[in-house]
Protein backbone atom coordinates (compact mmCIF):
# COMPACT_ATOMS: atom_id res chain seq x y z
CA UNK A 1 0.00 0.00 0.00
CA UNK A 2 1.20 3.36 -0.64
CA UNK A 3 1.52 6.85 1.48
CA UNK A 4 0.31 9.96 -0.07
CA UNK A 5 -0.65 11.95 2.93
CA UNK A 6 -2.78 15.58 1.88
CA UNK A 7 -2.25 18.43 3.63
CA UNK A 8 -4.64 20.93 3.54
CA UNK A 9 -4.17 24.78 3.41
CA UNK A 10 -5.46 27.38 5.64
CA UNK A 11 -5.87 31.33 4.47
CA UNK A 12 -3.18 32.76 6.46
CA UNK A 13 -5.71 36.27 6.12
CA UNK A 14 -8.98 35.08 6.65
CA UNK A 15 -8.72 32.06 8.60
CA UNK A 16 -10.38 34.22 11.48
CA UNK A 17 -13.56 34.61 10.16
CA UNK A 18 -14.47 30.94 10.30
CA UNK A 19 -15.68 30.98 13.46
CA UNK A 20 -16.75 33.06 16.37
CA UNK A 21 -13.93 32.63 18.77
CA UNK A 22 -11.55 33.84 16.22
CA UNK A 23 -13.64 37.06 15.49
CA UNK A 24 -13.63 38.31 19.08
CA UNK A 25 -9.91 37.09 19.28
CA UNK A 26 -9.42 39.98 16.52
CA UNK A 27 -11.44 42.00 17.76
CA UNK A 28 -9.23 41.94 21.17
CA UNK A 29 -6.26 42.17 19.05
CA UNK A 30 -7.43 44.98 17.18
CA UNK A 31 -7.40 46.81 20.17
CA UNK A 32 -4.19 47.63 20.35
CA UNK A 33 -4.46 50.04 17.15
CA UNK A 34 -6.61 51.89 19.32
CA UNK A 35 -4.80 52.47 21.92
CA UNK A 36 -1.88 52.84 20.33
CA UNK A 37 -3.42 55.51 18.02
CA UNK A 38 -4.17 57.19 21.52
CA UNK A 39 -1.12 57.24 22.31
CA UNK A 40 -0.01 59.15 19.70
CA UNK A 41 -2.54 61.63 20.18
CA UNK A 42 -0.99 62.09 23.71
CA UNK A 43 2.70 62.19 22.44
CA UNK A 44 1.52 65.30 20.20
CA UNK A 45 -0.49 67.12 23.49
CA UNK A 46 2.61 66.52 25.15
CA UNK A 47 4.81 68.33 22.12
CA UNK A 48 2.02 71.18 21.84
CA UNK A 49 1.98 71.62 25.62
CA UNK A 50 6.04 71.98 25.23
CA UNK A 51 5.79 74.35 22.66
CA UNK A 52 3.56 77.69 24.21
CA UNK A 53 -0.08 78.11 25.43
CA UNK A 54 -1.36 78.93 21.83
CA UNK A 55 -0.19 75.62 20.84
CA UNK A 56 -1.72 73.84 23.49
CA UNK A 57 -5.03 75.68 22.98
CA UNK A 58 -5.38 74.94 19.21
CA UNK A 59 -4.89 71.44 20.81
CA UNK A 60 -7.54 71.05 23.50
CA UNK A 61 -9.85 73.19 20.70
CA UNK A 62 -9.21 69.76 18.39
CA UNK A 63 -9.47 67.62 20.81
CA UNK A 64 -13.32 69.50 21.29
CA UNK A 65 -14.09 68.76 17.27
CA UNK A 66 -16.69 65.82 16.53
CA UNK A 67 -14.11 63.80 14.52
CA UNK A 68 -12.00 63.87 17.86
CA UNK A 69 -15.01 62.74 19.75
CA UNK A 70 -15.57 59.82 17.54
CA UNK A 71 -12.21 59.10 17.72
CA UNK A 72 -12.09 58.66 21.41
CA UNK A 73 -15.56 57.12 21.52
CA UNK A 74 -14.10 54.07 19.59
CA UNK A 75 -10.83 54.30 21.57
CA UNK A 76 -13.32 54.36 24.77
CA UNK A 77 -14.34 51.41 23.92
CA UNK A 78 -11.69 48.98 22.69
CA UNK A 79 -9.78 50.53 25.73
CA UNK A 80 -12.74 49.36 27.52
CA UNK A 81 -12.57 45.51 25.73
CA UNK A 82 -9.09 45.59 26.32
CA UNK A 83 -9.44 46.16 30.25
CA UNK A 84 -11.87 43.44 30.41
CA UNK A 85 -10.34 40.55 28.33
CA UNK A 86 -6.88 41.37 30.26
CA UNK A 87 -8.66 41.03 33.43
CA UNK A 88 -10.14 37.89 32.60
CA UNK A 89 -7.45 36.04 31.98
CA UNK A 90 -5.13 36.97 34.85
CA UNK A 91 -6.47 34.32 36.93
CA UNK A 92 -5.39 32.16 33.93
CA UNK A 93 -2.11 33.41 33.41
CA UNK A 94 -1.48 34.38 37.29
CA UNK A 95 -3.63 31.63 39.64
CA UNK A 96 -3.21 31.86 42.74
CA UNK A 97 -2.91 28.36 45.57
CA UNK A 98 -2.58 28.95 49.15
CA UNK A 99 -2.08 25.78 50.67
CA UNK A 100 -4.80 23.63 49.31
CA UNK A 101 -7.38 26.31 48.32
CA UNK A 102 -6.96 27.86 44.55
CA UNK A 103 -8.41 31.10 44.37
CA UNK A 104 -11.64 31.31 42.37
CA UNK A 105 -11.19 32.85 39.24
CA UNK A 106 -13.91 35.61 39.85
CA UNK A 107 -12.13 36.59 43.26
CA UNK A 108 -9.01 37.45 41.22
CA UNK A 109 -11.11 39.01 37.89
CA UNK A 110 -13.40 41.06 40.90
CA UNK A 111 -10.11 42.45 43.03
CA UNK A 112 -8.84 44.01 39.58
CA UNK A 113 -12.44 45.98 38.57
CA UNK A 114 -12.21 47.19 41.89
CA UNK A 115 -8.85 48.46 41.71
CA UNK A 116 -9.48 49.69 38.63
CA UNK A 117 -12.46 51.27 39.80
CA UNK A 118 -10.15 52.99 42.43
CA UNK A 119 -7.41 53.72 39.78
CA UNK A 120 -9.93 55.54 37.36
CA UNK A 121 -11.85 57.30 40.46
CA UNK A 122 -8.54 58.59 41.49
CA UNK A 123 -7.42 59.92 37.72
CA UNK A 124 -11.11 61.15 37.68
CA UNK A 125 -10.40 63.50 40.56
CA UNK A 126 -6.73 64.29 40.37
CA UNK A 127 -8.23 65.95 36.71
CA UNK A 128 -10.82 68.01 38.55
CA UNK A 129 -13.74 66.31 38.67
CA UNK B 1 -36.29 5.26 21.61
CA UNK B 2 -37.27 7.60 18.71
CA UNK B 3 -35.01 7.34 15.75
CA UNK B 4 -33.80 10.26 13.72
CA UNK B 5 -32.15 10.65 10.19
CA UNK B 6 -29.56 12.64 9.97
CA UNK B 7 -27.21 13.34 6.76
CA UNK B 8 -23.36 12.66 7.46
CA UNK B 9 -21.09 14.40 4.94
CA UNK B 10 -17.75 12.82 5.56
CA UNK B 11 -14.58 14.34 3.58
CA UNK B 12 -13.26 10.94 1.72
CA UNK B 13 -9.50 10.74 0.58
CA UNK B 14 -8.13 7.11 -1.00
CA UNK B 15 -4.21 7.83 -1.37
CA UNK B 16 -4.13 5.17 -3.70
CA UNK B 17 -7.21 6.59 -6.17
CA UNK B 18 -7.81 10.16 -5.12
CA UNK B 19 -6.06 12.88 -6.18
CA UNK B 20 -8.03 15.17 -3.24
CA UNK B 21 -10.63 14.54 -0.68
CA UNK B 22 -14.13 14.94 -1.79
CA UNK B 23 -17.20 14.95 0.55
CA UNK B 24 -19.69 11.66 0.26
CA UNK B 25 -22.87 11.73 1.96
CA UNK B 26 -24.78 8.70 3.68
CA UNK B 27 -28.39 8.79 5.50
CA UNK B 28 -28.24 7.26 8.94
CA UNK B 29 -31.13 6.70 11.26
CA UNK B 30 -29.72 7.34 14.66
CA UNK B 31 -31.09 6.31 17.94
CA UNK B 32 -31.90 9.40 20.56
CA UNK B 33 -28.81 8.52 22.53
CA UNK B 34 -26.39 8.28 19.77
CA UNK B 35 -23.34 9.85 19.28
CA UNK B 36 -21.35 10.61 16.06
CA UNK B 37 -18.96 7.69 16.35
CA UNK B 38 -22.11 5.32 16.55
CA UNK B 39 -23.60 6.80 13.54
CA UNK B 40 -20.08 6.77 11.94
CA UNK B 41 -19.65 2.80 13.00
CA UNK B 42 -23.50 2.17 11.49
CA UNK B 43 -21.91 3.49 8.23
CA UNK B 44 -18.67 1.34 8.53
CA UNK B 45 -21.10 -2.04 9.48
CA UNK B 46 -23.98 -1.14 7.47
CA UNK B 47 -23.63 1.13 4.42
CA UNK B 48 -19.93 1.36 3.22
CA UNK B 49 -16.69 -1.12 4.98
CA UNK B 50 -14.20 0.91 3.13
CA UNK B 51 -13.95 3.84 5.09
CA UNK B 52 -11.82 4.44 7.79
CA UNK B 53 -11.27 6.07 10.71
CA UNK B 54 -9.79 5.86 14.85
CA UNK B 55 -11.30 5.16 17.97
CA UNK B 56 -11.09 2.78 20.95
CA UNK B 57 -12.79 3.40 24.00
CA UNK B 58 -16.12 4.87 22.73
CA UNK B 59 -15.87 7.27 26.56
CA UNK B 60 -13.44 9.84 26.13
CA UNK B 61 -10.75 8.59 27.54
CA UNK B 62 -8.50 7.70 24.96
CA UNK B 63 -8.54 10.28 22.85
CA UNK B 64 -8.60 8.38 19.36
CA UNK B 65 -11.75 9.32 18.42
CA UNK B 66 -11.04 13.57 17.24
CA UNK B 67 -12.54 14.98 13.85
CA UNK B 68 -13.95 17.78 13.08
CA UNK B 69 -17.77 18.11 13.37
CA UNK B 70 -19.05 20.81 11.73
CA UNK B 71 -15.99 22.66 11.65
CA UNK B 72 -15.31 22.11 15.65
CA UNK B 73 -12.65 19.61 16.63
CA UNK B 74 -14.88 17.18 18.90
CA UNK B 75 -14.02 13.77 20.11
CA UNK B 76 -16.84 11.73 17.91
CA UNK B 77 -17.55 9.61 20.87
CA UNK B 78 -18.70 12.96 22.82
CA UNK B 79 -20.34 14.73 20.70
CA UNK B 80 -24.43 13.72 20.69
CA UNK B 81 -26.36 13.71 17.77
CA UNK B 82 -29.17 14.86 19.47
CA UNK B 83 -26.92 18.24 20.01
CA UNK B 84 -26.60 18.22 16.19
CA UNK B 85 -28.51 19.68 13.46
CA UNK B 86 -29.75 17.04 10.61
CA UNK B 87 -26.63 17.95 8.39
CA UNK B 88 -23.54 16.50 9.88
CA UNK B 89 -20.34 17.59 7.95
CA UNK B 90 -17.79 15.32 9.20
CA UNK B 91 -13.53 15.74 8.39
CA UNK B 92 -10.58 14.43 9.48
CA UNK B 93 -8.79 16.98 12.45
CA UNK B 94 -7.49 19.74 11.11
CA UNK B 95 -4.15 21.02 10.95
CA UNK B 96 -2.95 17.48 9.99
CA UNK B 97 -1.94 15.86 6.83
CA UNK B 98 -4.66 13.27 6.10
CA UNK B 99 -3.56 9.64 5.85
CA UNK B 100 -6.82 8.40 4.26
CA UNK B 101 -10.60 9.45 4.90
CA UNK B 102 -10.74 10.55 8.75
CA UNK B 103 -7.34 9.05 9.70
CA UNK B 104 -4.45 12.55 10.19
CA UNK B 105 -0.68 11.58 10.22
CA UNK B 106 0.06 12.33 13.90
CA UNK B 107 3.96 11.89 13.51
CA UNK B 108 4.47 15.54 14.50
CA UNK B 109 2.71 15.91 17.10
CA UNK B 110 4.09 12.19 18.69
CA UNK B 111 7.62 14.10 17.95
CA UNK B 112 6.36 16.99 19.50
CA UNK B 113 5.57 15.19 22.87
CA UNK B 114 8.84 13.57 23.77
CA UNK B 115 10.68 17.05 22.69
CA UNK B 116 9.94 18.50 25.60
CA UNK B 117 11.03 15.58 28.11
CA UNK B 118 7.81 14.72 29.50
CA UNK B 119 9.34 12.79 32.48
CA UNK B 120 10.98 13.37 35.75
CA UNK B 121 13.87 15.09 36.68
CA UNK B 122 14.75 14.58 39.68
CA UNK B 123 17.68 16.58 41.54
CA UNK B 124 19.28 12.86 41.59
CA UNK B 125 18.67 9.27 41.01
CA UNK B 126 16.93 8.12 44.02
CA UNK B 127 17.42 4.32 44.15
CA UNK B 128 14.26 2.01 45.25
CA UNK B 129 15.55 1.18 48.59
CA UNK B 130 15.38 5.03 49.35
CA UNK B 131 12.15 5.08 49.26
CA UNK B 132 9.62 7.37 47.39
CA UNK B 133 9.54 10.75 46.63
CA UNK B 134 6.93 12.45 49.55
CA UNK B 135 4.76 15.02 48.14
CA UNK B 136 1.85 17.03 50.09
CA UNK B 137 -1.70 16.90 48.47
CA UNK B 138 -1.35 20.59 48.25
CA UNK B 139 2.00 20.31 45.40
CA UNK B 140 -0.07 17.28 43.62
CA UNK B 141 -3.03 20.57 43.70
CA UNK B 142 -0.83 22.69 41.56
CA UNK B 143 0.38 20.58 39.07
CA UNK B 144 -2.75 17.78 38.83
CA UNK B 145 -4.88 19.48 35.70
CA UNK B 146 -2.35 19.29 33.85
CA UNK B 147 -1.69 15.48 33.94
CA UNK B 148 -5.30 14.80 32.55
CA UNK B 149 -4.27 15.61 29.09
CA UNK B 150 -5.43 12.20 26.55
CA UNK B 151 -3.41 13.73 24.26
CA UNK B 152 -6.63 13.51 21.44
CA UNK B 153 -4.86 16.93 19.60
CA UNK B 154 -8.19 18.70 19.75
CA UNK B 155 -6.15 21.37 20.84
CA UNK B 156 -4.05 21.64 17.49
CA UNK B 157 -7.11 21.46 15.24
CA UNK B 158 -7.69 24.40 16.98
CA UNK B 159 -5.16 26.54 17.52
CA UNK B 160 -4.21 29.09 14.17
CA UNK B 161 -0.94 29.53 15.09
CA UNK B 162 -0.08 25.44 14.70
CA UNK B 163 -2.49 25.77 11.34
CA UNK B 164 0.03 28.54 9.75
CA UNK B 165 3.28 27.41 11.63
CA UNK B 166 4.08 23.12 11.93
CA UNK B 167 7.07 24.22 13.89
CA UNK B 168 5.29 25.45 17.07
CA UNK B 169 5.47 22.48 19.77
CA UNK B 170 1.76 23.38 20.60
CA UNK B 171 -0.62 23.15 23.14
CA UNK B 172 -0.72 20.17 24.44
CA UNK B 173 3.40 19.29 24.55
CA UNK B 174 3.89 22.96 26.10
CA UNK B 175 0.78 21.51 28.69
CA UNK B 176 2.38 18.85 29.62
CA UNK B 177 5.85 20.40 29.62
CA UNK B 178 4.24 22.99 32.33
CA UNK B 179 2.85 19.61 34.43
CA UNK B 180 6.54 18.67 34.90
CA UNK B 181 7.67 21.73 35.25
CA UNK B 182 5.05 22.66 38.53
CA UNK B 183 5.75 19.04 40.00
CA UNK B 184 7.38 19.50 43.06
CA UNK B 185 10.03 16.31 42.61
CA UNK B 186 11.06 17.51 38.97
CA UNK B 187 13.63 19.96 38.64
CA UNK B 188 13.95 20.24 34.56
CA UNK B 189 12.48 23.37 34.25
CA UNK B 190 16.01 24.46 32.32
CA UNK B 191 16.46 21.15 30.60
CA UNK B 192 13.11 21.85 28.77
CA UNK B 193 13.49 25.81 28.13
CA UNK B 194 15.58 24.92 25.22
CA UNK B 195 12.85 23.77 23.89
CA UNK B 196 9.47 25.45 25.62
CA UNK B 197 11.48 28.71 26.41
CA UNK B 198 12.42 28.83 22.04
CA UNK B 199 10.57 31.34 19.26
CA UNK B 200 8.86 27.83 18.36
CA UNK B 201 7.57 26.80 21.92
CA UNK B 202 5.56 29.25 23.86
CA UNK B 203 6.34 32.07 22.24
CA UNK B 204 4.66 31.03 18.96
CA UNK B 205 1.65 31.38 21.14
CA UNK B 206 -0.53 34.35 20.99
CA UNK B 207 -3.27 33.61 23.47
CA UNK B 208 -6.06 33.12 21.35
CA UNK B 209 -7.12 30.36 23.69
CA UNK B 210 -8.89 28.09 21.37
CA UNK B 211 -7.14 25.49 22.27
CA UNK B 212 -8.65 25.66 25.99
CA UNK B 213 -11.92 25.77 24.61
CA UNK B 214 -11.88 22.84 22.87
CA UNK B 215 -10.07 20.46 25.50
CA UNK B 216 -12.47 17.50 26.15
CA UNK B 217 -10.83 17.29 30.02
CA UNK B 218 -10.03 21.24 31.00
CA UNK B 219 -6.43 20.89 31.07
CA UNK B 220 -6.19 24.23 30.27
CA UNK B 221 -3.17 24.46 27.68
CA UNK B 222 -3.86 28.24 26.66
CA UNK B 223 -3.09 28.65 31.14
CA UNK B 224 -0.23 26.57 31.14
CA UNK B 225 1.08 28.84 28.17
CA UNK B 226 0.76 31.75 29.90
CA UNK B 227 2.38 30.74 33.02
CA UNK B 228 5.34 29.35 31.01
CA UNK B 229 5.59 32.48 29.47
CA UNK B 230 5.36 34.65 32.74
CA UNK B 231 8.02 31.65 34.38
CA UNK B 232 10.32 31.94 31.35
CA UNK B 233 10.43 35.63 31.30
CA UNK B 234 11.27 35.77 35.30
CA UNK B 235 13.77 33.30 34.42
CA UNK B 236 15.18 35.16 31.25
CA UNK B 237 16.18 37.82 33.72
CA UNK B 238 17.23 36.32 36.76
CA UNK B 239 19.56 33.68 35.42
CA UNK B 240 22.33 35.97 34.30
CA UNK B 241 22.26 36.90 37.81
CA UNK B 242 22.10 34.09 39.96
CA UNK B 243 24.68 31.66 37.80
CA UNK B 244 24.50 28.27 39.60
CA UNK B 245 21.30 28.33 40.62
CA UNK B 246 19.28 25.02 39.84
CA UNK B 247 15.90 25.00 37.78
CA UNK C 1 16.02 25.34 19.52
CA UNK C 2 17.57 28.28 21.59
CA UNK C 3 16.33 30.12 24.04
CA UNK C 4 14.28 32.84 22.86
CA UNK C 5 15.10 36.59 23.34
CA UNK C 6 11.33 37.48 22.97
CA UNK C 7 10.85 38.01 27.14
CA UNK C 8 12.37 41.17 26.72
CA UNK C 9 9.62 42.69 24.57
CA UNK C 10 6.88 40.62 25.79
CA UNK C 11 7.75 42.13 29.79
CA UNK C 12 7.22 45.59 28.07
CA UNK C 13 4.20 44.30 26.89
CA UNK C 14 2.71 42.74 29.94
CA UNK C 15 3.61 45.77 31.59
CA UNK C 16 2.07 48.09 29.14
CA UNK C 17 -1.16 45.93 28.82
CA UNK C 18 -1.36 45.77 33.08
CA UNK C 19 -0.96 49.75 32.76
CA UNK C 20 -3.13 50.08 29.61
CA UNK C 21 -5.97 48.40 31.75
CA UNK C 22 -6.12 49.87 34.69
CA UNK C 23 -5.70 53.84 33.58
CA UNK C 24 -6.28 53.80 29.89
CA UNK C 25 -9.96 54.08 29.98
CA UNK C 26 -9.75 57.11 32.45
CA UNK C 27 -7.18 58.62 30.49
CA UNK C 28 -9.49 58.77 27.21
CA UNK C 29 -12.43 60.13 29.17
CA UNK C 30 -10.42 63.14 30.92
CA UNK C 31 -8.92 64.05 28.10
CA UNK C 32 -10.66 63.57 25.18
CA UNK C 33 -14.39 63.36 26.43
CA UNK C 34 -15.23 64.38 29.66
CA UNK C 35 -15.21 68.42 28.97
CA UNK C 36 -17.17 67.98 25.92
CA UNK C 37 -19.76 65.96 27.48
CA UNK C 38 -19.62 68.28 30.42
CA UNK C 39 -18.50 66.15 33.42
CA UNK C 40 -15.07 68.15 33.52
CA UNK C 41 -14.99 71.93 33.10
CA UNK C 42 -12.76 73.32 30.50
CA UNK C 43 -10.47 74.48 33.04
CA UNK C 44 -9.30 71.07 33.78
CA UNK C 45 -7.20 71.07 30.64
CA UNK C 46 -6.07 74.75 31.03
CA UNK C 47 -2.33 75.55 30.38
CA UNK C 48 -1.12 76.74 33.51
CA UNK C 49 -3.10 73.60 34.87
CA UNK C 50 -1.50 71.08 32.91
CA UNK C 51 2.04 72.97 33.50
CA UNK C 52 1.59 72.73 37.15
CA UNK C 53 0.63 69.46 36.95
CA UNK C 54 3.17 67.99 34.35
CA UNK C 55 6.51 69.95 35.78
CA UNK C 56 6.86 68.11 38.96
CA UNK C 57 8.37 64.50 39.14
CA UNK C 58 5.75 62.78 39.81
CA UNK C 59 3.89 64.19 36.93
CA UNK C 60 6.37 64.08 34.77
CA UNK C 61 6.72 60.16 35.77
CA UNK C 62 3.33 59.67 35.16
CA UNK C 63 2.79 61.19 32.03
CA UNK C 64 5.68 59.18 30.50
CA UNK C 65 4.71 55.71 32.00
CA UNK C 66 0.92 57.20 29.91
CA UNK C 67 3.41 56.94 26.62
CA UNK C 68 5.83 54.37 27.37
CA UNK C 69 3.96 51.34 28.35
CA UNK C 70 0.77 51.41 26.31
CA UNK C 71 2.94 52.13 23.28
CA UNK C 72 5.22 49.21 23.32
CA UNK C 73 2.12 46.92 24.64
CA UNK C 74 0.58 48.30 21.59
CA UNK C 75 3.43 48.23 19.20
CA UNK C 76 4.22 44.13 20.32
CA UNK C 77 0.59 43.44 20.16
CA UNK C 78 0.62 44.92 16.22
CA UNK C 79 3.37 42.95 15.63
CA UNK C 80 1.17 39.57 16.24
CA UNK C 81 -1.96 41.04 14.53
CA UNK C 82 -0.04 41.91 11.51
CA UNK C 83 0.92 38.50 11.42
CA UNK C 84 -2.66 37.26 12.24
CA UNK C 85 -3.78 39.16 9.46
CA UNK C 86 -1.29 37.25 7.25
CA UNK C 87 1.35 39.47 6.59
CA UNK C 88 4.50 37.02 7.23
CA UNK C 89 7.44 39.24 7.06
CA UNK C 90 8.01 39.63 10.58
CA UNK C 91 11.59 41.28 10.68
CA UNK C 92 9.99 44.69 8.79
CA UNK C 93 7.04 43.93 10.67
CA UNK C 94 9.02 44.29 14.09
CA UNK C 95 10.97 47.20 12.91
CA UNK C 96 8.36 49.03 11.76
CA UNK C 97 6.12 48.59 14.81
CA UNK C 98 9.21 48.60 17.79
CA UNK C 99 10.44 51.83 15.75
CA UNK C 100 7.27 53.90 16.09
CA UNK C 101 7.16 53.00 19.92
CA UNK C 102 10.76 53.93 19.94
CA UNK C 103 9.57 57.20 18.54
CA UNK C 104 6.88 57.78 20.48
CA UNK C 105 8.71 57.44 23.69
CA UNK C 106 11.71 59.50 22.08
CA UNK C 107 8.97 62.27 21.57
CA UNK C 108 7.13 62.12 24.59
CA UNK C 109 10.71 61.78 27.01
CA UNK C 110 11.68 64.95 24.67
CA UNK C 111 8.70 67.34 25.56
CA UNK C 112 8.55 66.54 29.00
CA UNK C 113 12.01 67.54 29.34
CA UNK C 114 11.57 70.92 27.61
CA UNK C 115 8.31 71.13 30.27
Amino acid sequence: MSRRPYTRTVSAASWWLAQPRYIRYMGREVSCVFIGAYTAVVVIGLIRLAESGAAWGAFVAALQTPASLIFHGFALAFALYHATTWFNVTPKAMPVQIGDIVLPDSVIIGAHYAAWAVVSGLLFYLAGG
Amino acid sequence: MTERHVQLEILRYDPETDEVPSFQTYRVPCQEDWVVLDAINYVKDEMDRSLSYRWSCHMAVCGSCGMMINGEPMLSCKAFVRDLPDKIRIEPLANFPIERDLVVVMDDFMDKLSSVKPYLVARRDKPVDDGEHLQLPAQLKKFKQYTLCINCTLCYSACPQYAHDETFVGPAALALAHRYNLDSRDVGRAARADVVASNDGIWECSFVGACSDVCPHGVDPAAAIQQTKIASTLDYFIEPLTPGRKG
Amino acid sequence: MARSHKPIVWSLFAAGGTFAAFVTPAMIVVSGLAISIGLLPAEALAYDRMLALLQNPFGKGFAFLTVFLPAWHAAHRLRITAHDFGIRADLIVAAVCYGLATGATLLAGGALLRL
